[in-house]
């Protein structure tokens, strides 16, 4: 009897401590490399800045991070879900940057039941009629970039605007977020081709045309090469206020062009709070550059998920106790005062932040304005959840 | 009607016709004279562009910059011709194609892997960074400057062709290549320049695009784009026609978008000319390429034989 006792009782040891060793798996997708693969890199570098600090865990937990590049198309990025939910029985997925790659999988990964805690892409569609309880995000709703510029240019009183994107649907997406809040008529709205890389032609209507401002939303390479023709044309008189195209990750290429131009957000580097400041000390101790926004809800994630699981102990098959645990946010954001809305989504501030070089010679942004506080996005009225 | 600003469409449209002429120029020239379809020409363009880049970078000096970057691709094009595309001569364009596409892969992921796939820039050059009142606007001078590098080749494309023995020989080569063989010019001398030529020019234009766009893997293939439709609506073998073609091409696309745009919004309520508009510009040169092809299939400006 007594043998018995001991040997259940060692077996129950055992099946704890083999619980205990087990890590949890996490999927991180992100596209890290190639024209595309800025953002995600500071996504990814700034979650394992956390999981590293802490020895290989989250909140104590052991986590194994299986990092997979989506690449930029949303077939590649069902095949790598449905692969990392059957062969490597991920149970948690993370990252995902771009909106086209969100709607290929955000309904896979959601209707199993499996938790999704983005850090990037916030499309309408999942803050609205798709939200799901297995999904949260740390970043923001998309079109806010684009509304906290609107209320910005309304805010400072431009009456003559001349608002440029490209012909897509994030384009037109960013377009229609500025005007919700800018609500005045345009002086002209410019839908270029997506693969147009010099805006000479426009760039001439622009200066002809004489606006107070101009709104763009140029990401990536096309932001690139936009600030600078803009500059060289000596139009950088004209405030350029924008979403996504002078930030972090552009900064650099653009150099001196981009000083004084204006962008949308939701955090940047020189905020006070001490979690910001200790986030961006040892993002730049450990990788030699500035944090972008993207870094900035990387690291967020990471500390909501070490919250999370540290209350559950590890233990998220109870996903109940899960998603209560995630929705109370009990971490402590780079970007201050953070709670989720009923659609999973950040109650935050926006701020608009102005393109400088600091005092090393580098270009960063610093904080020139909070014209939306503790905002709620657009679209979570249509969502059904409390 | 805004005519100053109209005057500075016309200034953009001639810039962007004058990369595009630099392209076609050596473009229609191996396609007209050695009957050879090389796909791998924006290739040669994009490697000028990062030669150029890393020189500038390195000397702080665009010249030697612009200097290098066509070095370079001539003498890159003097040894593909050689080796790989002189086999090719005798095949058919699919199999040209075939080879030159595989070109097109091997260069974007060799500077891929030599560059990384993030943009590079080249700085505008100082004497070049300002503006210049022009038409009521200022217009970059930097801008203003490739147009009269455009006109400078020009020039020197006309006096090569129509003034000098060689020329003499690409204009004989482009109507009979094989009785200007039998009459014992060297012809396989006439096409290394003519290719190396092509692949100078290609450089020059990959180099001065340099400051205004990005330099990436893979920039070389838009712009071949447009530059086989130059040649098709100039006329295949005619540098007049790419010429013209570039000249033509550079309106359609530039002004044409803009003021395709101005008249939908007198036509149409805003909404639904923002609708139409960027679609039906995109394609634009295209539906001007295929009514070319329709009407005058030899192109606008073809060569004159006989």
């Amino acid at each position: 009897m007594k043998t018995k006792a001991v040997i259940a009782a060692l077996a129950l040891c055992m099946a704890s401590l083999a619980q205990a060793q087990t890590p949890l798996k996490i999927g991180f997708l992100a596209e890290m490399s190639g024209l595309y693969g800025a953002p995600g890199q500071d996504q990814y570098d700034a979650f394992m800045m956390v999981v590293n600090a802490n020895g290989g865990k989250l909140g104590g937990v052991p986590v194994d991070v299986l990092k997979e590049d989506t690449q930029f198309k949303p077939d590649v990025a069902s095949q790598i879900v449905d692969r990392l939910l059957e062969r490597d029985k991920v149970q948690l997925f993370t990252g995902v940057t771009y909106s086209h790659i969100m709607l290929a999988i955000h309904k896979k990964i959601t209707d199993k039941e499996v938790f999704l805690i983005g850090s990037n892409a916030g499309p309408a569609q999942i803050a609205g009629e798709r939200c799901s309880p297995f999904f949260f995000t740390t970043s923001w709703q998309n079109d806010q970039l684009a509304e906290v510029v609107g209320q910005y240019a309304a805010q400072k009183g431009y009456k003559r605007i001349f608002a440029l994107t490209p012909n897509y649907q994030a384009g037109k997406d960013f377009m229609a977020g500025f005007k919700r809040m800018y609500k005045m008529p345009l002086l002209d709205e410019v839908y270029t081709p997506l693969n147009q890389q010099d805006f000479s032609a426009e760039i001439s209507q622009i200066q002809a045309a004489k606006p107070d401002a101009v709104y763009v939303f140029y990401p990536g390479g096309l932001g690139i090469n936009f600030v600078r023709q803009y500059a060289q044309a000596g139009l950088k008189r004209i405030p350029l206020l924008n979403t996504a195209t002078t930030e972090g990750i552009n900064l650099p290429a653009q150099g001196d062009a981009a000083i004084g131009a204006v962008n949308g957000s939701f955090w940047g580097p020189d905020f006070t709070n001490p979690a910001s400041r200790k986030f961006v000390a040892d993002f730049e101790a450990k990788y030699k550059r500035i944090p972008s926004q993207y870094a900035a809800q990387g690291y967020d994630s990471a500390m909501l998920l070490s919250s999370a699981l540290a209350k559950v102990k590890g233990n998220i098959s109870d996903k109940k106790a899960f998603q209560a645990a995630l929705k109370a946010a009990d971490f402590q954001s780079v970007r201050g005062d953070f709670k989720f809305g009923n659609n999973n989504f950040p109650i935050h501030d926006m701020h608009m932040f102005e393109a400088i070089k600091d005092g090393q010679g580098r270009l960063t942004i610093k904080t020139i304005a909070t014209p939306l506080k503790a905002i709620r996005d657009s679209y979570a009225d249509k969502c059904a959840m409390k | 009607m805004n005519w100053s600003l109209f005057a500075v469409q016309l200034l953009n449209s001639f810039q962007l016709g004058a990369l595009l002429f630099l392209l076609s120029a050596g473009l229609t020239l191996v396609f007209g004279i050695m009957n050879f379809m090389n796909l791998a020409h924006g290739s040669l363009y994009m490697v000028g562009a990062y030669v150029g880049a890393v020189v500038a970078a390195r000397s702080g000096s665009f010249v030697l910059a612009a200097a290098a970057a066509i070095a370079f691709t001539l003498l890159a094009g003097v040894l593909i011709e050689r080796t790989l595309l002189r086999e090719l001569y005798a095949r058919s364009h699919l199999d040209q194609v075939l080879c030159t596409f595989g070109l097109i892969l091997i260069a974007n992921e060799v500077v891929r892997y030599i560059w990384g796939p993030f943009p590079l820039s080249i700085s505008v050059p100082e004497a070049l960074g300002g503006t210049i009142p022009l038409f009521g606007q200022n217009y970059p001078s930097y801008r203003f400057a490739i147009i009269v590098a455009g006109l400078a080749v020009a020039l020197g494309m006309y006096l090569l062709i129509n003034k000098t023995r060689l020329g003499m020989l690409i204009r004989a080569g482009s109507g009979n290549a094989d009785m200007v063989s039998a009459l014992g010019a060297n012809i396989k001398l006439v096409n290394t320049a003519v290719f190396a030529v092509g692949a100078g020019l290609a450089g020059l234009a990959g180099l001065l695009v340099g400051p205004l766009v990005s330099v990436q893997p893979g920039m070389g293939e838009p712009i071949l784009i447009l530059t086989l439709v130059v040649i098709i609506i100039g006329g295949v073998g005619s540098v007049r026609g790419a010429f013209y073609g570039a000249l033509i091409v550079g309106l359609v696309d530039t002004t044409g978008r803009i003021y395709l745009q101005v008249g939908l919004q007198q036509l149409f309520e805003r909404s639904i000319a923002q609708a139409i508009g960027p679609a039906i510009a995109s394609m634009l040169i295209y539906v001007l390429m295929a009514v070319v092809l329709a009407v005058k299939p030899q192109g606008l400006f073809p060569v004159k034989n006989g």
